[in-house]
């Protein structure tokens, strides 16, 4: 064989997947968070990534660093769950709701929607807004949660980067919006700012989808990029959950490259577009596909 | 290395013409699993897809979630996810930061499908105008997976099989027609 090169040292798999394992047990004996059941890839990638940025020389010294600061929990919590999305992401999801979910929306004296996992809460102000223009936002009801207080805080605030703001008023003008953008937030600086009052209808509380049960009567829940990072049966008992907070015939959003393949519970589900996972609860309801 | 498994491929935007040669070249009956990474500016890779399904000996298929690398077909990383494998030979995706500026992230699917495969897996790195995928192939070595690299001297853009050599080095540096020959008789039994 032609070496161009020496062989780089090999690395101790086993010894790094001990640490990653005890890490994950600290975590749930210490603090009640539990991400045993976290595709472990993913997990596992954040976890090197975050005891870099801890300055931490080995997850090991992160993981006692974690179990005698308390403080340090937070921090911890948002480097395992690095919310990364944009206002509108794939526009062609937004424009389906308005189209096509919104009307049966209509149909309710009271609308409650359920955006688990909001993250930085950019599809929560994106579904605020196309909820207004579609002049349903007033008898709305948005529950936007997450697991990690940094994130809930973020979303409250509303503050982006400006340099996102091109693609994401592009998104908004494809979903199907009928303003501009720009007339839903204020630039400052390097930043934007999403209008409050697009706040005026959403509760952001704390909920883990790992652990927390129903807490609501929703017509439609959004979870977008979030089932993407749990094992199988996690996946299943979180659809279990969605399921048995839908009312009959409420819907069910996804992202765009989820598999349903591996979760019984799937079963509960009829698309409405298969392709942009758009499901509805109950069995062949009224969706095509 | 041990017989090989898996394949794992990275390019960057421009390097379609690249993979539909090595593609082209390689032989029907190879029964590894194929994972490619390719940089694209697009929304969806359903183009890119068919256009390399065109080319191909084997099918070409977008990476499902969850779904696990099948041998004998070419499994391409969608847009805007990185592409994962799993300890259990499945795919997974994420939407964590870009990775190399870039994702999908060919370091990302590199780093771990070589925790996946160990010392049987190829990683190559084609034509690229970035960093992505030298980390990747760094990995790969330090697992006892070979390393393949398309000779700077002739891809397209240099910059990312240049960055590759430097610092994951590679078991061989080849002109892009000799690659698919090389695969052909690693791989067949």
């Amino acid at each position: 064989m032609n070496e161009l090169h020496d062989a780089v040292p090999a690395r101790d798999v086993a010894l790094e997947d001990i640490e990653i394992d005890l890490f994950v047990r600290a975590l749930k004996l210490r603090y009640g968070y539990d991400f045993s059941q976290y595709a472990p890839a993913s997990l596992k990638r954040r976890v090197l990534q975050l005891a870099h940025t801890q300055d931490a020389a080995t997850v090991s010294a992160l993981t006692a660093r974690l179990l005698h600061e308390p403080d340090l929990l937070q921090g911890v919590l948002a480097g395992l769950s690095v919310p990364v999305s944009e206002m509108f992401r794939d526009p062609e999801v937004f424009r389906t709701l308005r189209e096509r979910v919104f009307p049966v929306l209509a149909s309710y004296p009271q609308i409650n929607i359920w955006q688990a996992g909001c993250a930085h809460g950019q599809e929560v102000y994106s579904l605020a807004i196309l909820l207004e223009e579609a002049g349903l936002y007033e008898r709305t009801q948005i529950y936007a949660t997450d697991f990690n207080e940094k994130a809930l805080s973020h979303a409250q605030e509303g503050i982006y980067p400006s340099k996102e703001a091109r693609l994401w008023s592009r998104n908004y003008l494809a979903a199907g919006g009928s303003h501009s953008l720009a007339d839903y937030y204020s630039a400052r600086y390097e930043y934007i700012k999403l209008d409050q009052r697009l706040r005026r209808n959403v509760i952001f509380a704390n909920h883990n989808l790992v652990t927390d049960d129903v807490f609501c009567e929703a017509h439609l829940v959004l979870c977008r990029n979030v089932l993407i990072y749990f094992s199988d049966p996690l996946q299943d008992r979180t659809l279990a959950l969605f399921r048995d907070s839908l009312v009959r015939g409420g819907f069910l959003c996804l992202g765009t490259r989820e598999s349903l393949d591996f979760a019984p519970s799937a079963v509960d589900f009829t698309p409405l577009d298969a392709a942009l996972r758009i499901y509805r609860l109950g069995a062949r309801a009224s969706g095509r596909d | 290395m041990s017989a090989p498994q898996a394949i794992v491929v990275g390019c960057s935007a421009g390097g379609l013409t690249a993979l539909e040669v090595l593609f082209a070249g390689l032989d029907p009956a190879l029964p590894q699993a194929i994972a490619v990474c390719c940089h694209t500016g697009s929304s969806t890779v359903d183009l890119l897809c068919e256009l390399l399904a065109e080319h191909a000996s084997l099918p070409v298929t977008e990476a499902r979630e969850r779904e696990p690398l099948q041998g004998g077909v070419i499994h391409v990383a969608p847009s805007g996810y990185h592409l994962l494998v799993e300890a259990d030979h499945r795919f997974s995706l994420s939407v964590d930061a870009r990775v190399s500026f870039a994702r999908p992230s060919i370091d990302v699917l590199f780093d771990t499908a070589a925790e996946a495969y160990r010392d049987a897996l190829i990683g190559i790195v084609l034509t690229g105008a970035n960093r992505d995928g030298a980390e990747g192939l760094s990995q790969i070595r330090r697992h006892g997976g070979l390393a393949i690299v398309q000779d700077p001297a002739e891809a397209e853009s240099t910059a990312m099989p240049r960055a590759a050599l430097d610092l994951a080095g590679a078991d061989h540096c080849l002109p892009l027609a000799a690659i698919a020959p090389l695969i052909n008789r690693l791989c067949l039994p």
